[in-house]
């Protein structure tokens, strides 16, 4: 490991987290024009949380320091997450530090917090809020595991780097149980980024609500921190399917022509994904909440299915 | 009928109505016998005739007609007995007639109050003709009692009555296990206004503006049958080309708010593209309104003896022209939501209300068409144009969102037939009164089906032409209370599609 390699690693980590509202714009522009309405800026998450940046804080007498901790844990296990994803070049110092289970650790201890301080202020929204989020994720994690054991098994690393490098090494080949894994991890962006059909973002019917019911208590640079640190899930989940499913282009060379041309396939890749989750969530309606399990069972199906196959025919 | 002979006068006018007066001793038994006969009440209200006596006033829809009837309250003794063991919409009307006016039901289930909400004194009565309609001093808030559910596992949730979207306030507590709704109860009547304070000693003409603000999206249907009600005590109709626009404006009126609805129904179950699309065909027609007659909503368009503005032949055509551009964008976009398999799963089995519940309960208008209820008044008792026209009603018998949906779709295309077939037929001459009937005492009834449900009007003169008293009812006063029911057994985050699939309002019944 070098100093460059660390230089790498930060600059990664920054764009990240600068990257991740331009995402969440990116995403709104496309649905703001499948709804055929006039969509806003694209930089108009950044003015949102700018906005809020700049914005009192308003806690309720009844909260506990933990209402006070959690946006800023949440962003610093998202930050942390971001950092040991491979966007752009597989080598990176912490890519190799945790593997895949510890991410879907990382990704539940945000969730855990964030489902805690919903109920510490004792609302009946928070509370609401807390409890799908939780019928939610319980399902998904499983399905997400799976999908995980399932590009692992191909790669025989639970590492993420080994996985990404591991394909590479390979060059193109097509694997059945990779379609499967692709679209059980699919659903699982979907219900995780609390996307159509499991939650709606942009709703305003504070009884139909998810993530949103459970952040209702927050204002201010927290409610900034929160929605950033969603803005920074949805790229992580993004980058995580990428390094999954579609890994061509990135590079472990350390040359700065091979990591821009990285770099900009990465970038590619996001522009056309964002604006297809945004056709996803036009065409779909969103489920009655009791569907959800059925949704996610499937999506753990398919993961499970997708792990036969792979012992089935063989790699 | 009963002892004593009852006077029954037929009321003049286009709406079939008789006015009787009854005895307190016999009202119980005529609402017995009436409701086996199959009447339904369509309002209850009181009046103050001064020195300490009270009316007690009912309407009733019954065969053919309505049947109004005037229960004159002993004096110093303001009470008469409950119905809504007979007519189970008589418990929140005889609430609000107690909190407005002191008329108390006795042996009521309930006696919760309904629109007081603690901004007046227990005491006094708002409605009576000592108050002189001025705001009371601020009172503390007083708790509601709300209906509690006790059991392992039962929480309350409780919503309102601000809401994170801009609607309409309204208090709705949720006695939950987990997800499932066990019960639901409502508190209303955070938009009451003293309308119908404010209307007293008004002159007729200006009632009728005030008339279309009753419900601000029912504003032809609420001046129409205010209209309605003064024509019918004044003993003149209107010039026929004035009754055929009426018509057509308040079938537009229907037209943009179901689309409104269709556009809502779309949103609520998260297919915001839907949404966009029937909002901008309701946009489109509210700017033909626009530019036609200078309102979107189409305030002010019902006058006394007509209305403000008679149609050119170029209005006409344009609004035929926008008719056939609807059908077809409408046509599409029924096809779009009955192929989608997401929207379906949500609207199907939804929010159901079973005929016999519906029939039991007494739902009405829209919803209740939904639920095998075939009441329409533009069927049931057709005034001028529509007795022409020959209006289709639309009912299904599945009483769920998918059912209510269905509904609003078939009467989209009832209407544009019928706004197709009022400009093709429309008569020539005047539109409006050239002049004016003298004013005179007396007492006239109005009853129009505006696209929720039927909006009723009961109205008293006094001797010099103002008004004595007006009493206007949106069918939102007898199908709020059915809400509540629709929502059992279906889960908390169902609610708002169920609440839109009805949609009530909530200024017509506060008042």
């Amino acid at each position: 490991m070098t100093l460059v390699n660390w230089l790498l690693q930060g600059g990664q980590e920054i764009l990240g987290i600068l990257l991740a509202p331009l995402l969440m714009g990116w995403v709104g522009i496309w649905r703001a024009w499948l709804q055929n309405r006039q969509a806003p800026p694209l930089i108009q998450p950044y003015r949102q949380l700018f906005k809020l940046f700049h914005k009192e804080v308003v806690i309720a007498e009844t909260a506990s320091p933990l209402l006070r901790v959690t946006p800023y844990l949440l962003f610093g296990c998202m930050g942390l997450t971001a950092s040991l994803i491979p966007m752009v070049i597989t080598d990176l110092p912490l890519a190799g530090a945790v593997d895949v289970i510890a991410l879907v650790g990382l990704l539940s201890l945000a969730r855990v917090f964030l489902a805690l301080a919903a109920m510490d202020v004792g609302t009946a929204f928070g509370s609401l809020g807390a409890r799908r989020e939780m019928l939610v994720s319980f399902l998904a994690e499983p399905a997400l595991l799976m999908v995980f054991f399932t590009v692992a098994s191909l790669n025989a690393s639970t590492s993420l780097r080994f996985m990404v490098t591991g394909f590479a090494a390979r060059g193109f080949y097509l694997y059945p149980s990779l379609a499967f894994a692709g679209v059980a991890f699919l659903m699982v962006l979907l219900a995780e980024n609390g996307r159509i059909p499991v939650d709606n973002p942009e709703t305003h019917l504070e009884l139909t609500m998810i993530h949103e019911a459970m952040i209702l208590e927050y204002s201010g640079r927290h409610l900034a921190l929160i929605e950033w640190a969603n803005a920074l899930k949805l790229l992580i989940y993004f980058s995580l399917g990428f390094a999954l499913f579609l890994p061509f282009g990135l590079t472990d060379s350390l040359q700065g022509w091979e990591i821009l041309r990285a770099l900009i396939l990465f970038l590619l890749k996001l522009t056309v994904m964002g604006a297809g989750l945004a056709v996803l969530e036009t065409i779909s309606a969103k489920q009655r909440l009791f569907r959800v399990p059925e949704y996610l069972g499937t999506a753990f199906l398919l993961a499970v299915l997708a792990i036969l196959l792979h012992y089935l025919l063989g790699s | 009928m009963t002892t004593s002979m009852p006077l029954v006068r037929t009321l003049s006018g286009v709406v079939p109505a008789w006015q009787e007066t009854v005895s307190r001793e016999d009202l119980r038994t005529l609402c017995l016998t009436q409701k086996e006969r199959g009447a339904r009440l369509v309002s209850l209200w009181g009046s103050d005739e001064g020195e300490e006596n009270f009316d007690l006033h009912l309407a009733l829809a019954v065969q053919g007609g309505l049947r109004w009837l005037r229960v004159p309250l002993p004096p110093h003794d303001p009470s008469y007995p409950a119905l809504d063991d007979v007519f189970a919409n008589a418990n929140r009307l005889q609430r609000a007639t107690h909190d407005l006016l002191g008329l108390l039901a006795q042996g009521a289930a309930e006696g919760r109050p309904w629109l007081r909400h603690g901004a007046w004194p227990v005491d006094r009565f708002p409605l009576r003709k000592g108050e002189d309609g001025q705001a009371y001093p601020l009172l503390e808030q007083e708790p509601y009692p709300f209906v509690t559910v006790s059991g392992q596992g039962v929480h309350e949730i409780p919503v309102g009555p601000v809401h994170a979207g801009i609607i309409e306030p309204g208090h709705f507590r949720f006695s939950v296990v987990g997800e499932r709704v066990l019960r639901l109860d409502t508190q209303l009547g955070y938009t009451h206004k003293g309308i119908e304070k404010r209307a007293e000693s008004l002159a007729p003409t200006e009632l009728i503006h005030l008339a279309g603000r009753v419900s601000g999206d029912s504003t032809v249907a609420g001046a129409w049958a205010t209209a309605q009600a003064v024509e019918s005590i004044l003993g003149r109709q209107v010039p026929e080309r004035a009754e055929w626009l009426r018509a057509l404006w308040l079938e537009r009126e229907r037209l943009v708010n179901h689309l409104g609805d269709l556009g809502y129904l779309c949103n609520d179950v998260g297919l915001s593209a839907g949404f966009s699309l029937f909002w901008a065909l309701k946009e489109t027609a509210l700017r033909t309104h626009e530019s036609l007659v200078g309102h979107r909503y189409l305030y002010d368009q019902i006058l006394l003896g007509g209305v403000a503005q008679g149609l050119t032949v170029r209005d006409c055509q344009s609004l035929q022209a926008e008719c056939a551009t609807l059908e077809r964008e409408v046509h599409r976009l029924q096809d779009l939501l009955q192929e989608h398999a997401g929207v379906q799963d949500r609207y199907l089995n939804t929010g159901r209300v079973t005929p016999e519940l519906a029939a039991r309960l007494g739902l009405v208008g829209l919803a209740g068409r939904a639920s095998a209820q075939a009441w329409d008044l533009r069927v049931s008792c057709p005034t001028v144009p529509y007795a022409q026209a020959e209006v289709r009603m639309a009912t299904r018998a599945q009483g769920d969102v998918a059912a209510r949906v269905a509904v609003r779709f078939d009467e989209v295309f009832e209407s544009l037939r019928l706004i197709r077939y009022f400009i093709e037929h429309l008569p020539s001459g005047p539109s409006l009164w050239d002049a004016f009937p003298p004013l005179r005492a007396g007492v006239g009834v109005g009853w129009v089906e505006g696209w929720r449900g039927e909006v009723f009007v009961a109205l008293e003169l006094g001797a010099q032409g103002q008004v004595r008293r007006w009493h206007p009812e949106d069918v939102s006063m007898s199908n709020w209370p059915i809400l509540e029911h629709a929502v059992q057994g279906n889960i908390v985050p169902d609610f708002p599609l169920i609440n839109k699939s009805f949609n009530l309002s909530y200024s017509g019944q506060d008042g």
